[in-house]
């Protein structure tokens, strides 16, 4: 492996430890909030300018989300300058949540978004996977949750609204 | 970009951004105080969503080299600013921290009339020829479907109850209306606006917009009272009540336009 290489895996693994700051069982690179990076040589070290995808835009999550990457990726070895930018093209969508992402937040309670083909919204509950579930409010503690109720478990939970650009 | 194109832009985004930054202050004014405790989760959310939209506007300002986005919001003076009268309007007599004697049906109405003239503006600026505000405008659509169902549905269930919600709800939609003329005015630069391709032209989208509410309002058995043009916000035309939103909104900023709260 070249050593720009290993940078790259070193850097990919800080932006892993970024957690949401609320849900710590998921990372940015799980919800798809991760872009890109480029490297550039910077004062004997390098450079790194990270691009990120913001969630809902009055998320007040997003300058803690900003200064954990620069903490993160600052620890990585050879790294002499970290930046953040936050882009709107592409859009982030639920569909970028990963496959880990739907399981961290299933851990934390939280019904991942998912949609039908038709785009009809699916909540499964959290708990017990019952689809048995009413809604309670579309709005809930953070800009991207809904608070549901299910009726088979008896459990209130929550659960991420799906956005598209379909919308 | 040339010159009067620019202008024109920097038109349209204070317009965009002043109307969400005040709507959202309405907003907020609701905050424990809403009719139950679930509707003050979601229109203190719809608040910070809307808040949000109104900071992407004046980002793309101090982009543009206007200025820092905080300073846009909060130093400039009543007359300099292009929101609509409709989102300065007080929620209701009375100050928030003492007596205050809020209409909710007047909130009910003016959102939704608001929300679904700010629905037809972002489809038609998902296609603006300034891309930046193209891009915006297709992540706010993404959260602006949840708050216009909200509204509809609040909308809806009040005019289909009681007699007396129902008499609430007509009076809060001609206050509503009569504030409603400026709306979709990109104000008296606005023929600049239309041929830069910023955004499609004033009538085209009240067009739209009445093509949307009519068949809300038919099914409910609602006429829409007319629409008034008594002042126009987009040339800085205002009422009273902004100068005290205004106050409130920079008291804290205006301590100290350096520090770093």
């Amino acid at each position: 492996m070249s050593g720009m290489d290993r940078l790259h895996d070193d850097i990919m693994r800080a932006l892993d430890t970024v957690k949401d700051p609320e849900i710590d069982t998921v990372s940015i690179l799980d919800l798809g909030m991760f872009e890109s990076f480029e490297v550039a040589e910077h004062d004997g070290g390098y450079a790194v300018n990270v691009t990120v995808l913001p969630t809902f835009l009055g998320c007040p999550a997003l300058e803690f989300i900003k200064q954990n990457i620069i903490k993160a990726v600052s620890g990585v070895d050879g790294v002499s300058r970290t930046e953040v930018g936050f882009v709107f093209e592409p859009p982030w969508t639920s569909d970028r949540i990963t496959e880990r992402g739907e399981a961290g937040l299933k851990a934390f309670g939280i019904a991942p978004p998912r949609q039908s083909e038709e785009g009809e919204w699916q909540i499964d509950c959290p708990y017990c996977g019952s689809t048995y579930v009413t809604m309670e409010n579309l709005f809930g503690p953070t800009a991207c949750r809904s608070i549901v109720y299910c009726k088979s478990c008896k459990n209130p939970f929550e659960a991420m609204k799906p956005v598209s650009t379909l919308m | 970009m040339e010159t009067p194109n620019k202008q024109a832009l920097v038109d349209l985004l204070l317009q965009l951004a002043d109307d969400d930054f005040l709507y959202s202050y309405r907003g907020s004014e609701w905050l424990g105080l809403a009719p139950h405790i679930e509707e003050d989760v979601a229109s203190s959310s719809i608040a910070q969503d809307s808040m949000g939209h109104a900071a992407m506007y004046y980002q793309l300002l101090e982009e543009l080299g206007l200025g820092s986005a905080d300073m846009l919001a909060h130093t400039r003076l009543s007359h300099e600013r292009k929101n609509t009268v409709l989102v300065e309007r007080v929620n209701g007599p009375g100050y928030y921290m003492e007596t205050p004697e809020y209409d909710w049906a007047y909130a009910v109405a003016r959102n939704y009339c608001y929300t679904l003239a700010k629905k037809i503006r972002i489809d038609a600026l998902k296609k603006s020829s300034h891309a930046p505000l193209a891009s915006v405008a297709v992540k706010i659509n993404m959260e602006l479907y949840y708050h216009l169902m909200h509204w509809q549905t609040w909308f809806t269930q009040l005019y289909s109850s009681t007699e007396t919600a129902r008499d609430k709800m007509d009076a809060a939609l001609a206050l509503v209306m009569a504030d409603f003329g400026d709306v979709f005015s990109y104000g008296k630069n606005g023929a600049a606006i239309e041929e830069a391709r910023l955004i499609e032209g004033e009538n085209i989208l009240l067009d739209r917009w009445y093509a949307a509410i009519t068949p809300v309002l038919v099914g409910l058995g609602v006429t829409l009272p007319e629409i008034g043009h008594e002042r126009n916000g987009r040339d800085g035309e205002h009422t009273p009540d902004l100068n005290d939103a205004l106050a409130t909104l920079g008291e804290v900023y205006l301590l100290d336009t350096t520090a770093v709260w």
